[in-house]
């Protein structure tokens, strides 16, 4: 019997009387990563808003209790002056100096001892304000993972990053899936990662028009519904498309 | 030339206060707040000497009244701070530039260290103290909430709460810099070495200390060479910041 660690009922969010988010009923078990789809404007970020309870909602929100949530928002202003450094941000969460070199290796930043120069003087004490875009989502994730949360909540965290980084984030987010039984929700654009990492789906228009088991919920009908028009998605088969198997 | 030491020891402790606070306002963008605040005092400082209590006290009863005003108002209608702060400061302005006494008005609007009394001194190393224990304690969410609201909350930090602890610390270091430089100069004591620092600054630790440490050398600084030029002290102090400002330029990393 599966561990069930987050359950919504009949969720809904308005913001000036106008409704964003209307009826959404859905529950995740432990190990479980979650995939959040839907065309601008559909109420994705919301979702994770209301699920960090950052804004008021009504309906019914229930984490287990105790869990530990990690967060990666979608973008993050970083204004160029601010005097933080890498170390700084990362150590705001006070880990040990392990748990953050491990943290940045599995996010693709190297962390071996023949990079040490470069770990320090360009990565760790550098300003996050100049950071680039992929390097700032690098650093953010590798936020979210260095106090061991339970469960991560990634708001597209490939955006911004270039392809070779992508795949590491993929990796990392497989790894974390796998490894620790990570309990995983992203919001994410890309239709082949929802199939390849995903095992659920919920699929959002200000509404809920689906959720379930990628391969049976996204059918042409639904997507077609779901972003409106000829939207049309060729599903390719991935080797390691096994992997998103859950193990019984 | 004769060194007051209660002008010394409060100097320093008023100093390194309100460089350290001042850092962290400067990151939040409140830059103006502090100076715009300290015009809120205005009323205070005047009920004080009208009715001849310890202006320092008139000061906080407005401050406090003021700040919980703008962090009600901020809150309930999210108007950014800043044009809350404006509503007030000229309001308060307003009432105190009619309720100070005339003769008395020169010292309310720019301080005078010089007729500090020991009950002052004690009171100015104490509040310091406090302002300087309270920020190190909060500083790590601050410093989170500064860089995202949503990020801060997720980690558990209250922001609002935080916020409202915040600018009583505020209040608190305005009112005891009026004694040193006055209600219309405070903002210099809060922002300049926060500025300066952040030229020369590497991290966000030395930052806040080095900010820290110019607001020392500026106000007992300026206080020394006020009493050694024989003038008054409040501007002395914001022209030694501003000058320790400029140097930091050549040194922008």
């Amino acid at each position: 019997m599966p561990e069930k660690i987050l359950e919504v009922e009949n969720l809904d969010v308005s913001f000036d009387g106008q409704n964003v988010l209307e009826n959404i009923n859905f529950n995740l078990d432990k190990g479980d990563v979650l995939a959040v789809i839907g065309p601008n404007g559909a109420g994705k970020s919301v979702l994770f808003r209301a699920l960090l309870g950052l804004i008021p909602y009504s309906g019914k929100i229930s984490w287990q209790a105790g869990l530990k949530i990690g967060y990666v928002p979608q973008k993050l202003a970083i204004e160029r002056d601010l005097p933080i450094t890498v170390v700084e941000f990362l150590g705001l969460k006070s880990p040990t100096k392990e748990n953050m070199l491990q943290a940045l290796s599995s996010v693709g930043i190297n962390t071996g001892p023949e990079q040490e120069h470069h770990l320090e003087h360009h990565i760790l004490n550098r300003r996050m304000g100049l950071l680039s875009g992929g390097e700032l989502q690098r650093v953010l994730i590798a936020w979210s993972l260095v106090d061991n949360p339970d469960i991560l909540l990634f708001d597209e965290p490939t955006a911004g990053i270039d392809i070779g980084g992508e795949e590491t984030i993929y990796n990392l987010l497989h790894e974390l899936q796998d490894k620790r039984n990570l309990t995983i929700i992203l919001i994410s654009h890309d239709l082949n990662v929802v199939y390849r990492y995903a095992n659920s789906v919920i699929c959002l228009n200000k509404q809920q028009v689906c959720f379930g088991e990628p391969h049976s919920v996204l059918n042409p009908d639904e997507l077609s519904s779901l972003y409106g028009g000829e939207a049309k998605f060729y599903h390719h088969e991935h080797k390691n498309n096994d992997h998103t198997q859950k193990p019984d | 030339m004769e060194i007051n030491y209660l002008q010394i020891l409060s100097g320093v402790f008023v100093g390194l206060a309100s460089g350290y606070l001042g850092s962290f306002m400067v990151l939040k963008r409140m830059a103006l707040v502090g100076d715009a605040l300290s015009h809120v005092a205005l009323p205070g400082v005047a009920l004080g000497l009208l009715f001849n209590f310890n202006p320092l006290f008139g000061a906080f009863a407005t401050l406090f009244v003021g700040i919980i005003g703008i962090w009600f108002i901020e809150y309930k209608t999210e108007l950014p701070a800043e044009s809350v702060v404006g509503l007030f400061f000229t309001f308060a302005l307003a009432v105190g530039l009619l309720l100070t006494p005339e003769e008395e008005l020169l010292e309310a609007l720019f301080g005078d260290i010089s007729t500090i009394s020991s009950v002052d001194a004690l009171l100015a190393v104490l509040l310091s103290l406090v302002v300087l224990l309270i920020m190190r304690s909060i500083s790590r969410g601050f410093i989170l909430g500064t860089i995202s609201k949503d990020l801060a909350k997720a980690s558990g930090v209250k922001v609002a709460r935080q916020n409202l602890v915040f600018m009583a610390l505020v209040a608190i270091i305005v009112a005891v810099g009026i004694k040193s430089v006055g209600t219309l100069l405070m903002g210099a004591l809060v922002i300049i070495p926060a500025i300066a620092s952040k030229n020369i600054a590497t991290g966000m630790t030395r930052y806040n200390w080095t900010s820290a440490i110019i607001g020392l050398v500026s106000l007992v600084g300026g206080v020394l060479l006020a009493n050694y030029l024989n003038l008054a002290p409040g501007p002395i102090v914001v022209l030694t910041s501003a000058a320790i400002f400029i140097v930091t330029i050549a040194f922008k990393k």
